[in-house]
């Protein structure tokens, strides 16, 4: 009996090693150093003190941050559940033959870079981008509009991003509901929407809610979209971790914010995983 | 009649959702081919000027080699780890699999900023310069919850009975492996090291905290480059990378059924 637990372990050592070493380590490192203090002169001083979180607390303009990265993410949530629900739902439905290559289309955008895909759309709502030149030369506008580098262009872009994996996540859970159940409803006298609504939307929720989950928390850390499509005033949680780390080299402030950031993650996945459970969301990755 | 307006309106708007997710992609490989100075609409005619241009930088090209080094290591090393770990949860039961399985997926939910950070904190405390070897581990450490998944689910449709047949019929257990288990596993190999690949080559965000002025990847030079505006150059430069990206995969698909009905 005992070789037969030495053996799976044995082949799952080096990932289990590599995780530890290079992940757990690291991350708790972050958390002791958030209770580190600044010399003056730059160095890190060894304390336990919460002055690095009081910091961020002060005054409002810390904590805004935080509130805006928390609304672009569910701004950015809400609007892939707009717009994916309904292409995934046709996927479902559909029985044209070209469903597998319209699939692999939705999948094609995780084989680009996301730098290319975020910053394609400076080419778009650029001042001499693909929108305002049509808009100028059919005589509606005379001179461009301002579409980028605000709030719109960079929920705009990580929509883009982010749509595939709302997509999927809603089309593996539709998928799995057997058809014959809205069949079934419908004989029974329920119109198609009606069937929908009291079928085919409640058994797609564990799909939806894993979608969302993804969205917004690759959303609450992203750091590339504001940087890109994003003013001086866009900027989120993430862009201000690599300010006071790569640009000041606060690293007991810049741990601080960092474990503000993953305690609220942890929270909503942990407060997550206990009601709806986390394996859904792997489901959809394969 | 009513169920007909409804579904069309559904095929609409999806067309419209591919038009958003594809159109801004479209612009960039057209507009890569105006040679135009300033990279907008309308298209001033069609010229390989850009490429010619991106293809005689120098620092571009470096980094196009830091780039393709990076992502293969990073491939052979994690596939390597990947499936030794997938084999352990596809074939065996032990106590605290579930737990282990979703510690190994743990990272693709925590944000790229705090791997960077925390990575690069842990080597600045073990007082090692940012080199090479630390944008390798980091990428390894990245890309193997993906690999994982990838792996993992084609084990699944592996059966075990063939390995239990090879090793009835004589077969050592060495021999099992190379005969049926390797064979049996190589579209798993080879999916897993194009995924890694694949992220490694795109990743952003992590790989500035870990890259320093003489080892940047492509997309860090991008994002370097950017800093200006949006010129053709870039343009051509995304379009290079976007061929690169998606033509490998359905290179290896094709090249792998092509290998199965060989065989």
């Amino acid at each position: 009996m005992q070789h037969k637990i030495w053996r799976p372990l044995g082949l799952l050592s080096p990932a289990l090693s590599a995780v530890f070493l290079l992940l757990v380590v690291p991350v708790c490192f972050v958390v002791v150093y958030s209770f580190w203090l600044r010399a003056p002169t730059g160095a890190d001083i060894p304390a336990f003190q919460f002055g690095n979180y009081a910091k961020f607390f002060e005054d409002f303009f810390y904590p805004s941050i935080l509130i805006r990265t928390i609304r672009v993410a569910l701004e950015t949530t809400v609007i892939c559940v707009l717009m994916g629900y309904i292409p995934a739902y046709f996927f479902y439905k559909t029985e044209t033959k070209h469903k597998s290559f319209l699939l692999l289309l939705v999948m094609l955008p995780f084989w680009i870079s996301f730098i290319i895909r975020t910053m394609s759309w400076v080419n778009i709502l650029g001042d001499t981008g693909l929108f305002n030149h049509l808009l100028i030369k059919f005589g509606i506008l005379d001179s461009p509009l301002a579409l980028l580098y605000n709030e719109g262009s960079v929920i705009l872009g990580l929509v883009q991003y982010l749509l595939p994996f709302m997509i999927l996540n809603v089309y593996v859970s539709l998928e799995g509901i057997d058809k014959s159940l809205t069949e079934a409803a419908t004989s029974l006298g329920c119109t198609e929407w009606q069937a929908f609504k009291e079928v085919t939307l409640p058994l797609s929720l564990p799909g939806l809610s894993a979608g969302c989950l993804l969205v917004f928390v690759l959303t609450a850390g992203t750091y590339l979209s504001p940087m890109i499509l994003g003013g001086p005033g866009n900027d989120m949680i993430a862009n201000l971790i690599f300010k006071r780390v790569i640009g000041t080299l606060d690293w007991p402030f810049g741990s601080a914010i960092s474990v503000i950031l993953l305690g609220i993650l942890s929270i909503i996945v942990f407060t997550y995983n206990r009601y709806l459970g986390i394996a859904q969301i792997f489901k959809s990755m394969q | 009649m009513k169920k007909i307006t409804g579904w069309s309106l559904i095929r609409l708007y999806t067309i419209f959702v591919y038009v958003f997710m594809f159109a801004p992609i479209v612009a960039v490989i057209l507009l890569s081919f105006n040679p135009e100075q300033f990279g907008s609409f309308p298209m001033k005619g069609f010229s390989f000027k850009w490429y010619i241009k991106l293809a005689q930088n120098h620092d571009i090209l470096m980094a196009f080699k830091n780039s393709l080094i990076l992502g293969s290591l990073t491939a052979v090393v994690v596939t390597v780890i990947g499936i030794l770990a997938a084999i352990a949860f596809i074939r065996y039961e032990f106590p605290g699999k579930n737990a282990l399985n979703t510690l190994l997926l743990a990272p693709i939910m925590i944000p790229e900023v705090i791997l960077g950070v925390a990575l690069l904190l842990f080597i600045r405390w073990l007082q090692q310069p940012k080199s090479f070897l630390l944008l390798l581990i980091g990428h390894v450490v990245i890309t193997l919850p993906f690999v994982l998944l990838v792996v993992q689910a084609r084990l699944v449709g592996i059966k075990r009975e063939y390995e239990e047949a090879a090793l009835s019929l004589g077969a050592s257990p060495i021999q099992t492996f190379k005969e049926i288990t390797l064979p049996l596993l190589t579209p798993a190999i080879l999916a897993g090291m194009l995924f890694a690949f694949t992220i490694s080559f795109d990743d952003v965000t992590a790989t500035l905290f870990w890259s320093t002025a003489s080892m940047q990847t492509v997309p860090v030079k991008i994002f370097g480059m950017l800093r200006n505006s949006v010129s053709p150059e870039i343009n051509a430069l995304g379009t290079v990378m976007l061929v690169l990206t998606i033509s490998t995969p359905l290179l290896a698909g094709y090249l792998v059924r092509k290998f199965s009905r060989e065989t």
